[in-house]
């Protein structure tokens, strides 16, 4: 077991590298002379040099990779162009925000689909199966932008019971931050339970046509009994699989519903930099993103190990 | 307790049960109907299609929820037929158990076969979970699975087809059933693997007085293992009695050409295998006479007309053929040596 | 003699063909899908040569007018016809559509049936790099792309196609896997077919449905992709008329016109239902094996 979670981690550590690899050539190799780009074009070129000095542009590129890389390890990841600031201090102060929004919005995705996917798989073909498959038809079809909106509409515009945007921040205790996150959660979640929920469902269903459920049947277990005792480990398999793959896209939502309701998150940090050409922010945050979605991924693989006995074997 | 005795254990009578299938509403099985006494062992032998898993099925209450079942099948006296699930769910592997053809998918992946060969006695006889453990390693041990106390912690992946189908039967077993139903145990297992199974579902069977309905379509099997023996074609007993008597006489057609397509030791090389002429009906096809008429060689008009009473035609010895005098003679003629 | 065989040929054929479409319009995700998407289609079309009024026409004076007669559903901001904008809007999504469906098809397939042919360390390292590029959902990507040589409707196409590669990638080459090791396929190996025969005449046209399914769902996921890319600005830039940029211009005025942020939403998720549906409708009808229990 502790050989296949050595192998999985080391996985995980290329993989990471490489990604910072392509990060780092698209952002600092690509875009040309940073500091030029940052005092316009009219600056003197005296000033650009110094600049370029300053923020450690003139350096081959080797070095400055490998010196970010070094960095990330001690926690320290430069200054911002524009701001001058540490970039490690401003993304932490942003993550404050964006980990719990995606957490709220995971935990509210997994139970709504899980709710869902068990319900409809259960009650195969009657009614309720096949309301709620049409209601998840429509689910995925929904930008989840424009369903934050119309959620806007809703409960800020007409009913007036949230705001239509901002972060209330938690200096105030935990709930009032939570109320800002509430809309912005629950629009990312909606899209993303549509999908999960289906997938569940097929998950169930295709275990529940397995021999063994015949056989648990055979020896005198009811319906449920066999659902929760015997289906659904087996069924969070490819559950769990397209768990982990949604979590890419459960970021990349983060960002643009951050835009959405105009909260202080890495999605709005990451545009403001891009507006500021201030590319050393990007590439940070970019890499973070991209950490946090393979992390997450090697989560999921090891859990699987965690969960099925088979693997142990198997995968050395 | 004479009378308890007397009573048969099973009583099946004029079984019929209809399915939806791809084509439509069809009828799996017709009018079937037989007995079964403590510590009996009755065969059922057909082709695949003939309805004896869906009928093993129906005794055990696992036909799809679509399925309408008519006629009775009685456990002991008390009605089947119709029971609700939770009160079936009290039948299932306590009084009455099935093992299946598949050992290499019958077993949870996830579950170790301990907790799977316990699973039952929690359930049923409520035991704590040291004591379901205990008893479940008695039964893995009795079945013959080697060094099943430190076994009883494995994953079924980590055993064969054969061990896989040892645990399938002491899980059976577990709550000592008054009935067995066995439907192909050893179809998918090795041919030296086969006769140990089925040697050891025999012992066990008999040590424990338990009534077993063996299913294969397996000839010899069926001549090995039990006592009375049914053959069934499209949905139907067509004949039923003693395995001496229908292995001597053979009386109906169709299972004159069962025996007569086996291959024989010792026959001249060259020899074709006969086959029975035609193929077997689809269950949303069958006809309303005789399902077998299609491919008698002895049909006549009448036998499309209705299906067939069945004769008794000496010692509980039934045949269910309206030219059953004739189709007898001639398994004497052309068998019989 | 020899055109003989050729005119017995045809008409099979073409039983098969009219079987299929027979068997399609009485699917109902099929037909309802397909009606959803030839309405957009229609519309794009129509843009071409028709709208109500201009979709670039600025009138301030007209601005947040209601619907009426002469405005079916109102005008926005700047007095343009709503209507005229989702019609134009129509030719954006469409387009990036299928260019970066299109990018991931060639690349996709491509490397996914290289990666069935030849296995070993070639597999491997394709489906690594290509594991490796679902950790840049099409978000981050058209972000980096931005970030670095400006936003427009060629960057989002970009994005949305890289990110398309590594799924056809996968699918293709797990469909190809299983076709190569069927019997007949190992038959033509025997006779001494080469890879590349084996591949065109042989693999290809098996894995077809399954590809053609899932071109249909990623089509879906791009017109996703590239709404949302318009509303954060990284896509189709203005004046080009997109769905995705009439929401983001919508949201600012949510308390004095809601319906404007509703129209375009509607067309974006009419699109690609129509996409969902008809995907659905193509997997049942071509090849049963692969619908699962709906």
């Amino acid at each position: 077991m502790s050989v296949f979670v050595l192998r999985r981690f080391l996985t995980l550590v290329a993989t990471l590298l490489g990604a910072s690899v392509i990060i780092f050539l698209v952002l600092d190799a690509l875009p040309g002379n940073a500091a030029e780009t940052l005092m316009g074009a009219d600056a003197s070129p005296d000033a650009i040099r110094a600049l370029t000095v300053k923020l450690g542009l003139d350096q081959p590129l080797l070095t400055r990779y490998v010196h970010w890389i070094g960095g990330m390890l001690v926690g320290d990841l430069g200054n911002s162009y524009a701001y001058g600031t540490p970039v490690a201090g401003l993304i932490a102060e942003r993550l404050a925000l964006t980990i719990p929004l995606a957490i709220l919005s995971m935990a509210i995705t997994v139970v709504l689909a899980l709710a869902a996917g068990i319900y409809t798989a259960a009650n195969h073909n009657r009614l309720g199966d096949v309301g709620v498959m049409s209601l998840t038809q429509i689910g995925i079809a929904l930008p989840n932008f424009w369903f934050a909106i119309l959620l806007i509409l809703l409960f800020a515009v007409k009913l007036q019971w949230l705001s239509a945007g901002g972060f209330a921040g938690w200096d105030d205790g935990i709930w009032p931050g939570v109320k800002s996150l509430l809309l912005p959660a629950v629009s990312l979640a909606v899209v993303q339970a549509a999908i999960l929920a289906r997938v569940t469902r097929s998950a169930v269903l295709e275990v529940l046509r397995e021999d063994f459920v015949r056989t648990a049947r055979a020896k005198g277990l009811s319906r449920r009994e066999v659902l929760w005792q015997h289906v659904l480990r087996n069924a969070m398999i490819p559950v769990m699989t397209v768990m982990g793959l949604q979590f890419a896209n459960l970021l990349a939502g983060t960002i643009v519903i951050e835009n959405v309701f105009y909260l202080p998150g890495l999605g709005r940090l990451i545009f403001q930099s891009i507006a500021n050409r201030d590319l050393i922010v990007v590439r940070n945050c970019v890499m973070l993103l991209a950490g946090m979605v393979v992390v997450v991924n090697f989560v999921v693989d090891v859990l699987y190990a965690y969960i099925d006995p088979r693997i142990k074997v198997h995968d050395l | 307790m004479g009378d308890v005795n007397d009573m048969p254990l099973i009583a099946v009578e004029g079984l019929g049960i209809s399915l939806n299938t791809s084509r439509g509403r069809a009828q799996a099985v017709r009018e079937v109907s037989f007995t079964l006494r403590r510590g009996e062992t009755l065969g059922l032998v057909g082709e695949s299609g003939c309805g004896k898993s869906i009928t093993a099925l129906a005794l055990m209450g696992l036909l799809p929820d679509s399925a309408v079942v008519s006629g009775s099948i009685r456990l002991d006296g008390g009605e089947l037929v119709g029971l609700t699930d939770p009160d079936y769910c009290r039948l299932r592997g306590n009084r009455i158990s099935m093992i299946f053809q598949e050992p290499m998918t019958a077993l949870n992946p996830m579950h170790t076969i301990g907790r799977q060969v316990a699973e039952p006695l929690r359930r049923h006889k409520k035991l704590p979970a040291a004591q379901a453990r205990g008893q479940a390693i008695a039964l893995l041990d009795r079945v013959g699975l080697p060094d099943a106390s430190r076994r009883v912690d494995a994953y079924p992946h980590q055993f064969s087809g054969g061990q896989r189908q040892r645990v399938t039967i002491a899980m059976a077993l577990a709550c000592q059933p008054d009935v067995l139903i066995a439907d192909e145990p050893t179809t998918a297992l090795d041919v030296t693997i086969q006769r140990q199974i089925l040697d050891l579902i025999a012992d066990l069977v008999e040590e424990r007085g338990m009534a077993m309905i063996l299913i294969s379509h397996d000839l010899g099997v069926i001549a090995e293992n039990v006592r009375r023996m049914m053959v069934m074609y499209g949905g139907t007993v067509v004949e039923s009695g003693t395995t001496e008597q229908v292995f001597s006489r053979i009386g109906h057609p169709y299972t004159q050409g069962l025996f007569r397509a086996r291959p024989r030791l010792g026959a001249k090389k060259g020899t074709r295998l006969t086959t029975i002429a035609g193929t077997v009906p689809e269950l949303a096809d069958l006809p309303d006479g005789c399902t077998f008429a299609d491919r008698c060689p002895l049909v006549i008009e009448r036998c499309h007309a209705a299906l067939p009473a069945a004769f008794d035609v000496g010692g509980d010895h039934r045949v269910r053929c309206i030219r059953t005098d004739v189709s007898m003679a001639r398994a004497v003629a052309e068998i019989g040596a | 003699m020899s055109s003989a065989p050729t005119i017995t040929l045809a008409p099979a054929a073409a039983r098969r063909a009219n079987g299929f479409w027979r068997r399609a319009l009485r699917h109902r995700s099929f037909v309802l899908g397909g009606a959803l998407c030839l309405l957009v289609l229609f519309a794009a079309l129509l843009s071409l040569v028709w709208t109500p009024w201009s979709a670039y026409d600025l009138d301030v004076a007209a601005k947040l007018r209601p619907p009426s007669a002469s405005h079916w559903l109102g005008t926005d901001v700047l007095g343009r016809d709503i209507v005229s904008l989702l019609l134009v809007g129509a030719r954006a999504t469409i387009l990036v559509g299928i260019i970066a469906v299109g990018i991931g098809l060639t690349f996709g397939v491509g490397l996914g049936l290289i990666a069935a042919a030849r296995r070993g360390w070639t597999e491997e390292l394709i489906m690594r790099m290509s594991d490796f590029t679902f950790a840049f959902p099409a978000v981050l990507s058209a972000i980096m792309l931005a970030a670095v040589v400006g936003p427009g409707m060629v960057t989002s196409i970009t994005a949305i196609g890289i990110f398309q590669i590594p799924v056809f990638v996968r699918v293709t080459r797990g469909s190809a896997g299983a076709i190569w090791a069927r019997e007949f396929v190992l038959a033509a190996r025997a006779s001494g077919k080469g890879r590349f025969r084996i591949t065109i005449e042989h693999v290809l046209p098996n894995i077809m449905s399954v590809l053609i399914v899932q071109a249909t769902i990623q089509f879906a996921l791009a017109i996703l992709a590239e709404a949302a890319l318009s509303y954060l600005g990284l896509g189709t830039q203005p004046p080009t008329p997109s769905w995705g940029r009439m929401l983001n211009d919508a949201q600012s005025l949510l308390f004095q016109s809601p319906m404007l942020a509703v129209y375009p939403g509607m067309a974006i998720a009419i699109a690609v239902l129509g996409l969902n549906l008809l995907g659905d409708g193509l997997r049942d009808l071509l090849d049963p094996r692969l619908s699962r229990e709906r």
